[in-house]
């Protein structure tokens, strides 16, 4: 019951801080959707991100560091792959390759490690993490590259007849947003209707069990751990596409850890939801509550979004530890 | 023929048979040259002090260890370190000591893991859930019912098995192995920590899913009441090494028996 208290608060909290802004009056209606449009867009990216790290959890058990490696990864091998070759077929290659990267780690790290501590296991992923983007600097250079997804960048005008001096919204946000709902969807299909889903969550609760009723662990670990190479792919050319591919898009990752704290460990749901709260709640307090800050305190300002993240996980862990969906026993973290 | 308690069923052929059996653990001697069989559609325990290699014995018949001499033969095919998924997948099924069920899935979910050897749509088909897929659903889903009905669970269907009292969870755990339809099935002492009540409800499931399913079941169980009077033929083990073997009433006049259990002066 305490929990269904907190929770309530919690939410209460974020629903009006996310109507403040609009409600006080600080921002015209207009401006205030494109806000919270961009904070969608960047929440799409975290989302996604951390839907890796979820679906690895899940299965394994593991607290997978090496996703954000991952994404930069991926988004390396599309990039320099696209360079010589169509985009279609570049892409097709990279899930090739996060498929083999996944039956690597199954055969050179699950494998070897199965029943070990997950403390144990998290170390050898900080591992992975490091091999990745060493490997893949060394493979694809360590250059910015530019993936060219066809769609113009320029932002188009929309709702003019509605807000004064209309909204400014980007297409390739509005496609990579499209993009990253299909895939949430093909997941969640995926786990909660086939009977791979159900081994999927079966192995994620008990090892032994699992293998004993004639589920295979291993092909489970590599199926996982595909699956997550290709979110991670999909992550890395959204995010590449925009920003280009860099080293910086590894560190994406980190931001992936608040939102699934917010979320739940072993909840989808709960990452999506976790990731879009994290990237319009940084975006608003970016833009409405620093102006603020700054008159109040007189401080520098700005900066805000890089800290929102983590001080509203710390609220969460400290009044909601299992996160908004996640499930009670929490064990493993 | 046993004197178990359905003294009156008729005992086939052998289903496994287990010839020399040898399992280390570094310089730890778990199992040391074991050789018995189990007679299809008979109640086998495997009964022995604490550390007697009970354990290490069901582990190595479905395929968690490896022994290092010896050989496993099931349904007539000599078979050499199968892993534990294909055990299952030729027809053993277990239950674990300390139960190993899938805490954050409902009662109903949980079982119907144990029928995921025997789903075949594909993947596709089961996600958007067209017509052959649906069907199959549907056919498992009422097996499962059967089950769930069998070892009387209805009214916990849709609980999450973490809330469920130990002895049901016991019961669970049994219903996950009948869903498989095993040829064999693989006890890791079902009644450890049950009250008498539960005992006896779960020496009756035992009796019946014996009966009614023809289900060949090899059993560890430390109760010697129960092993007494539900087994065909029972294996005695002490440090690694078998004992005795036979009726309840053979194992019960051997002098080395009497001697590992009560303890001897050297």
């Amino acid at each position: 019951m305490k929990r269904n208290r907190n929770l309530i608060i919690l939410c209460v909290g974020l629903l009006a801080g996310l109507i403040a802004p609009l409600a006080t009056g600080a921002s015209d209606p207009g401006f205030y959707i494109e806000v919270l449009l961009g904070g969608l867009m960047a929440g799409v990216l975290y989302s996604l991100v951390a839907l890796g790290f979820v679906l690895i959890f899940k299965a394994s058990g593991v607290f997978n560091f090496a996703q954000g490696a991952m994404v930069l990864f991926a988004a390396l091998s599309v990039a320099r792959m696209a360079e010589v070759m169509p985009l279609w077929l570049a892409t097709l290659l990279a899930v090739g390759i996060m498929v083999v990267f996944a039956f690597i780690v199954e055969r050179l790290v699950l494998r070897p490690l199965v029943n070990q501590d997950p403390v144990v296991l998290l170390m050898a992923t900080l591992g992975v993490t490091y091999f990745l983007n060493g490997f893949g600097q060394t493979v694809w250079g360590s250059d910015i590259y530019e993936i060219n997804l066809g769609i113009a960048k320029e932002p188009v005008m929309i709702l003019q007849s509605v807000f004064q001096g209309g909204i400014l919204i980007n297409k390739d946000d509005v496609a990579a947003a499209i993009a990253a709902v299909v895939l949430v969807a093909l997941l969640a299909l995926f786990f909660q209707k086939t009977k791979t889903g159900r081994a999927l969550r079966a192995v994620a609760d008990d090892h032994l069990a699992a293998q004993s009723i004639g589920i295979p662990l291993n092909r489970i670990w590599v199926i996982v751990w595909s699956v997550a190479g290709v979110v991670a792919l999909v992550a890395g050319v959204i995010w590449g596409a925009k920003l280009g591919v860099q080293f910086s898009v590894s560190q994406v990752a980190l931001k992936a850890l608040p939102v699934v704290i917010l979320g739940g460990f072993t909840s989808i749901p709960g990452a999506i939801l976790g990731g879009l709260i994290i990237g319009v709640g940084e975006k608003m307090a970016e833009v409405f509550l620093a102006p603020i800050a700054v008159k109040a305190f007189d401080l520098a300002g700005g900066g805000i979004e890089n800290w929102f993240a983590y001080v509203l996980a710390l609220l969460f862990l400290l009044v909601l530890p299992e996160g908004l969906f996640g499930e009670k026993h929490i064990d493993r973290v | 023929m046993g004197a178990g308690a359905n003294g009156g069923k008729s005992i086939g052929g052998v289903v496994l048979g287990l010839e020399g059996i040898s399992l280390a653990f570094g310089g730890v001697r778990a199992l040391q040259n074991v050789s018995f069989d189990v007679r299809e559609h008979e109640i086998r325990a495997i009964i022995g002090p604490n550390g007697a290699g009970k354990s290490s014995m069901l582990n190595v018949i479905n395929g968690v260890y490896h022994p290092q001499e010896g050989t496993v033969t099931f349904n007539g095919v000599k078979r050499r370190d199968v892993n534990t998924h294909e055990a299952a997948a030729q027809g053993i099924a277990r239950t674990f000591q300390n139960i190993a069920l899938f805490k954050g899935m409902s009662v109903l979910d949980n079982i119907m893991t144990g029928r995921n050897l025997r789903m075949k749509s594909g993947l596709l088909a089961q996600a958007i859930r067209i017509g052959p897929a649906e069907r199959e659903e549907l056919q498992h889903r009422e097996a499962v019912e059967q089950i769930i009905d069998f070892l009387e669970i209805q009214a916990y269907r849709r609980t999450p098995v973490g809330r469920l009292p130990y002895g049901l969870q016991k019961r669970v755990d049994l219903a996950r192995a009948l869903a498989m339809e095993p040829k064999l099935l693989l006890l890791d002492e079902p009644m450890a920590g049950m009250n008498v009540e539960e005992k006896q409800d779960m020496c009756r499931f035992i009796l019946d899913v014996n009966d009614q399913f023809g289900t060949t079941i090899v059993l560890i169980e430390h109760d010697m009441g129960v092993v007494m009077d539900i087994s065909d033929r029972v294996i005695v083990l002490d440090y690694g090494k078998k004992i005795g073997d036979g009726t309840p009433d053979e194992v019960r006049g051997n002098q080395a028996v009497i001697d590992a259990y009560l303890g001897v002066s050297h």
